[in-house]
């Protein structure tokens, strides 16, 4: 750990808002919604900082923009405003939102990785496992049929999936197995940055345990820093250095992971871990 | 406190005592006042004003933290939990390997024990093994959450042996402790805490 070093990625003010907006949105939003103009601001003047190697959770109920964060990230929408600096892009000198098309495929292929709550939205269902990882690593640019085997093998071999069962498509995986297929396709061109939203959401606890253990040896064997989304304090618990919470679009605390959960200042913070342990 | 002192701190239950060591840590935040600390990396740090990163490199390799609770990642031996502590700051897999064998040799956790799950473990095993997992990382500071809460004279007497051991080679360390026969002949200041305050 080098204090020196830089984030990783700093996003800056971000903001996602559905709707045009109006003079007297920011003093009078009710929850995330506009009363005079209904705009919904989904993601409000958001900032934060991930360094090398960490991982920071984001916790929120439903709602309170994790998910927009996200996919602001992974330029699944586009936001309203707001920078996001990526160390290995142009050396964090320009925000990726102002990156061109190509740029932006280059970002999301090479230097991020992507997991869905809904494997659906990172797989493709009806390519076999190892077709799904190639077309990553085809994405960044290589065309070699057996290095993209092999890779596709050591990738699967380290989510713990059957070489055996490369060749089948993850339809007919359980949801444990697409999980980690849909890990092992976003590691598969080794990205600094690891984006996780709710990874384990709607998987049953032995499962969940399994994908959860796979993240930790993930993060001691390759360092890559993880932005972590979880409803699951337990999960933020086990795995992030550092934690932010969110509601209503905006972060309303952060701090280290244990002070958050056992000495909470805000009093949503106090009330979600009440409720939760 | 001086560099290599041992102080005890007293006091009835819901006196304030866990919160003070708490607030070193930084599990807690301080509402007022500051903690001067001597860093051997920063120099002096107040760590109630401290970064977020400072504190999280402080933890992993000056600042220990031991109470009689189990703080184990789920699925993680013995061995493994000893080790973890040493990779997190960089060290081979090796080197962490024979060093974490070595301390809980040191704390005398039977080898049997060394690739099981701690959370079968009794109340002395898994005292030994956070000894073990704290110390393994040779902080400058410990601090010592009444660790000796729930133990039987013999595992508390072995328990003190070590916490002897650990001073003279050293280790600066703040302790909060029931009885006052197990803190005699270890603490070189004593402070007595009612309702939050010094007395």
């Amino acid at each position: 750990m080098n204090l020196k070093e830089q984030p990783i990625l700093s996003v800056r003010n971000l903001t996602v808002r559905y709707g045009e907006g109006c003079p007297r949105c920011q003093e009078s939003l009710e929850k995330n919604r506009c009363p005079h103009c209904g705009s919904v601001w989904a993601a409000n003047n958001l900032s934060l900082d991930v360094f090398p190697g960490e991982v920071l959770g984001i916790v929120g109920e439903s709602g309170s923009g994790k998910s927009t964060l996200m996919q602001s990230l992974y330029f699944d929408l586009i936001p309203t405003q707001g920078a996001a600096y990526l160390q290995m892009y142009k050396n964090g000198r320009q925000s990726i939102w102002e990156a061109s098309a190509a740029e932006k495929r280059q970002i999301k292929n090479t230097m991020m990785g992507m997991v869905y709550q809904n494997p659906i939205r990172g797989l493709r269902m009806d390519y076999s496992a190892a077709s799904n990882i190639a077309e990553k690593i085809i994405a960044a640019g290589s065309r070699n049929a057996g290095q993209m085997t092999q890779r596709a093998k050591e990738l699967l071999q380290a989510v713990e999936i059957l070489t055996s069962r490369m060749s089948e498509a993850p339809k007919n995986f359980s949801g444990g197995m697409q999980q980690r297929v849909q890990i092992s396709k976003a590691l598969a061109n080794n990205p600094s940055l690891l984006l996780l939203d709710e990874v384990t959401t709607g998987l049953d606890l032995s499962v969940q345990a399994r994908v959860l253990d796979l993240i930790r040896k993930i993060k001691a064997k390759y360092g890559i820093s993880i932005l972590l989304v979880s409803h699951d304090l337990a999960v933020i618990r086990m795995l992030a250095d550092r934690t932010i919470v969110m509601l209503d679009g905006k972060i309303i605390e952060s701090g280290l992971t244990d002070q958050i959960l056992e000495d909470p200042q805000h009093a949503y913070t106090q009330q979600l871990v009440h409720s939760l342990l | 406190m001086e560099e290599g002192q041992f102080i005890g701190i007293v006091g009835l239950s819901g006196a304030g005592k866990s919160t003070i060591l708490k607030c070193i840590h930084r599990t807690y935040l301080a509402s007022e006042g500051h903690i001067y600390y001597q860093s051997a990396a920063f120099g002096q740090i107040d760590l109630t004003q401290a970064s977020e990163r400072e504190i999280l490199y402080l933890r992993k390799k000056e600042l220990g933290y031991v109470s009689q609770f189990l703080n184990v990642m789920p699925r993680t031996t013995a061995r493994e939990h000893v080790m973890n502590a040493l990779l997190e700051t960089g060290v081979s897999g090796e080197d962490a390997k024979s060093r974490s064998e070595e301390m809980l040799t040191y704390f005398r956790l039977p080898e049997n024990l060394w690739d099981i799950y701690p959370n079968t473990f009794s109340g002395g095993e898994r005292l030994r093994l956070n000894l073990a997992h704290t110390m393994v990382k040779q902080p400058r500071l410990m601090l010592l959450d009444e660790p000796t809460a729930s133990l039987d004279n013999k595992t508390k007497l072995l328990v003190k042996d070590m916490l002897v051991k650990l001073k003279s080679q050293g280790t600066s360390m703040i302790g909060i402790f029931h009885d006052l026969e197990f803190m005699d002949g270890l603490c070189d200041r004593v402070f007595n805490i009612s309702e939050g305050v010094i007395t």
